[in-house]
């Protein structure tokens, strides 16, 4: 059979008319379609900007070079109404970023515990953490950051009466979460050093524990060691040298806090929103990953010896990992594209920047491309990642 | 919730529409006034809602200064004040509807400035308002002059030249502030009253406006002196079509040019009468200027029937015996101390 197919008829093959062909046809058509895309794309395009140009509407990123001249409310970097458009842009990217590494850290920790806990074997748990998924994952997320907001800006007290969450140290307000400062010290460093020489000997001695194991099958602690070695050398350090701290205490002075830091009630709330939202699809997640590991699987472990914290530490999250992690990363791409609901509840993020900015300059196309890649840029980047977690914890067959 | 708006989709929406009907509206852009008579009713953009220049009543029925302004080009192009598509945009949508060629022309307390003028593709018409830039404060504060808010956390709208005014202000007296900037004006007028802000700052007639409307007791809410800038609100249409932006800019000036001549939506139709030539030339007894706008000869006269001249539309929508209170201050006629002075309709 495969003789007569190789050999004889494609000898005598060109019969047909060449645009009979298959072979030409299937080229000769995704040729077609592709130059049609592109003519399209040309068209549009060159469309725009032909009516763009002859109605005297500016075109161009130039305006990125300008002074923006409008404020912002909270910046990780240093910005004032004297610096550019692109500057302006950068602090509305970070603030997006800022919000969303919170968000997901957050969501994913909120998460799995509410996970865990709809399969409790405790009914009251159950029940609560049951209502807690139905009731957030079926209302839109921008009616929650209204009630949110609301609840932040009118059930608060006003900043004269705030609640004195830690005296005179730390204040919640209608102005936000005021928290003091620490005064940098030289301590720090050498804390940070040897919190950093922990970290390694947490590693050896959690390798040279397993090493024990294999060698041994007895166990070693690793829990204290591991909170002994990452803190315990800095600390030390922190009391011989008379435990210094000092801090920056806010005062009430005018018409807000002097001094420390803020969490003002936009942030508040868009993250409150955002993870307790985001950490309902991450709980059903959770849950569906954990239940897709075959009973058996708990049996054989308790049959092992194991008990339950450690059977599902080694047996049973390993495997429903594989489930849990696709649809996690899902979850961190919505909660990172519902960020820009910010708007909505005035917390500065890229979008709420960049429609002021298209509406000062007028130059919506520019705007929204820029809003597009920056979106496109942050969300391949996290997909990217957990592609990479994903093949890294994927079962390995042995 | 009719209030909720999800910007990111308005503004990819936005930007879709610029992109698209950038093509389509440049076929009719040409001829505004044919596409209106066409349709049969004038497409208005204003302002979602802001009593005293445009605001729906629980019947849908608008009214409003800028609503004025819509249904007096109306009345003068299609002889019927009814013919009007309201189209209530935010501060962000607006430019975009108007460039997409959506609204035919921009009633909704805008103000004229040089970069709109030239790099948004825009055209204004004479100024309907003279206005600036105010704050209020609650009297619960002490505050007396704006002076005296440096570290107040302000309430703004984004998106406008009050912003921008904001920004400038606290510069050039050396103060700090923080902005809360809150899209939906309904969002933000609530987070000042709820206490978020110690100060909401926007044109001093839509300080009195939201006061009068939506303050608890407006008693406890004082406008401060300071005006922070030149507000001059004015229509707009776009650029590159004369015919419609002389219509425009001619029907905005006639109904000063009404007060001016004493013409009322009461005595229109017995100062027809008149012997006063340039009385007769405006309500078209003598013709002439209907036909240089390309309009009937009764399109002053229509308008000012419809809406009443100048003086009738500044009382009734902010005056004296409305919410907001409102002076005629620099709106007056210049025969009266004010600004307001309409190029002759001859």
């Amino acid at each position: 059979m495969t003789d007569r197919r190789s050999g004889a008829q494609v000898a005598e093959k060109p019969k047909t008319a060449f645009w009979n062909d298959r072979d030409v046809r299937a080229v000769l058509f995704q040729i077609l379609i592709v130059l049609g895309v592109l003519a399209a794309g040309w068209y549009l395009v060159h469309n725009t900007l032909t009516n763009l140009e002859s109605r005297k509407i500016a075109t161009g990123f130039s305006f990125m070079e300008r002074e923006a001249g409008f404020s912002i409310g909270e910046s990780l970097v240093p910005y004032s109404a004297a610096d550019t458009y692109a500057r302006a842009i950068w602090a509305g990217i970070i603030n997006t970023l800022v919000i969303s590494v919170i968000g997901i850290f957050l969501a994913t920790i909120l998460g799995t515990v509410v996970g865990i806990a709809r399969l409790s074997t405790n009914w009251l748990v159950a029940r609560i953490a049951s209502i807690y998924v139905e009731v957030l994952r079926n209302t839109p997320l921008l009616l929650q950051l209204f009630f949110w907001y609301a609840l932040v800006s009118e059930a608060l007290p006003g900043v004269r009466e705030a609640i004195r969450i830690i005296p005179d140290y730390v204040f919640l307000s209608q102005k936000g979460l005021r928290i003091p400062h620490i005064v940098a010290n030289d301590i720090h460093g050498w804390m940070f050093a040897l919190f950093l020489g922990g970290f390694a000997a947490t590693l050896f001695w959690r390798r040279a524990a397993a090493k024990h194991q294999e060698a041994t099958g007895k166990l070693r602690p690793l829990f204290w060691p591991t909170v002994g070695f990452l803190f315990g050398p800095a600390a030390l350090v922190w009391l011989f040298a008379g435990a210094p701290l000092e801090l920056i205490k806010p005062v009430l002075r005018g018409f807000d806090f002097q001094g420390g830091g803020t969490f003002s009630p936009e942030m508040i709330a868009l993250l409150v929103g955002l993870v307790t939202y985001t950490s309902t699809f991450i709980a059903e997640n959770v849950r569906a990953g954990i239940l897709s590991v075959s009973k058996g699987q708990w049996e054989a472990a308790r049959a092992l010896g194991l008990p339950n914290n450690r059977s599902l530490r080694l047996i049973i999250l390993p495997q429903a990992l594989r489930v849990i992690i696709p649809p996690m990363t899902s979850q961190y791409l919505n909660l990172t594209k519902n960020s820009s609901l910010a708007v909505a509840i005035g917390y500065p993020d890229l979008v709420s920047i960049l429609n002021t900015t298209i509406n000062q300059t007028g130059q919506g196309i520019e705007g929204v491309a820029l809003i597009m890649a920056a979106y496109l840029t942050v969300s391949l980047s996290i997909s990217g990642f957990m592609n990479w977690y994903n093949k890294r914890i994927a079962l390995v067959e042995r | 919730m009719s209030k909720m708006t999800f910007t990111f989709v308005n503004v990819l929406a936005a930007g879709a529409v610029a992109l698209l009907a950038a093509g389509a509206a440049q076929a009719q852009g040409a001829g505004t006034l044919a596409a209106v008579k066409q349709r049969g009713a004038v497409n208005c953009g204003v302002n979602t809602s802001l009593p005293g220049f445009s605001s729906p009543d629980a019947q849908g029925n608008w009214t409003g200064m800028d609503v004025d302004t819509c249904k007096a080009i109306a009345a003068s192009v299609l002889g019927d004040a009814k013919k009007v598509k309201y189209f209530p945009l935010n501060a962000q949508q607006r430019f975009a509807a108007l460039q997409s060629g959506e609204i035919d022309l921009l009633a909704r307390n805008t103000t004229w400035t040089q970069t709109r003028d030239t790099s948004l593709g825009l055209n204004f018409a004479p100024v309907t308002f003279f206005d600036g830039q105010g704050f209020m404060v609650s009297k619960k504060l002490g505050v007396k002059s704006a002076k005296e808010l440096n570290g107040a956390t302000v309430c703004v709208q984004p998106g406008t030249t009050t912003e921008l005014n904001l920004a400038d202000y606290f510069r050039a007296n050396k103060m700090d502030f923080k902005p809360v900037v809150i899209q939906e004006l309904s969002e933000v007028e609530a987070a000042f009253f709820a206490g978020r802000c110690d100060a909401y700052t926007t044109d001093s007639s839509g300080l009195a406006s939201t006061r009068a409307a939506r303050a608890a007791n407006a008693d406890d809410y004082v406008i401060l002196p300071e005006l922070i800038s030149k507000e001059p609100l004015a229509p707009a249409v776009r650029q590159g079509d004369d015919e419609w932006y002389n219509i425009v800019f001619w029907t905005v000036t006639a109904l000063v040019e009404a007060e001016e001549l004493g013409i009322t939506s009461k005595n229109a139709d017995d100062m027809k009468k008149s012997d006063n030539p340039a009385v007769k030339r405006f309500l078209g007894v003598t013709p002439g200027m209907g036909k240089n706008l390309n309009l009937a000869e009764d399109w002053a006269y229509n308008a000012v029937k419809a809406v009443g001249n100048y003086g009738e539309v500044f009382e009734r929508n902010v005056g004296k015996a409305t919410p907001l209170k409102l002076d005629r201050g620099v709106n007056a006629l210049w025969t009266k101390g004010g600004l307001q002075y309409a190029m002759p309709v001859r």
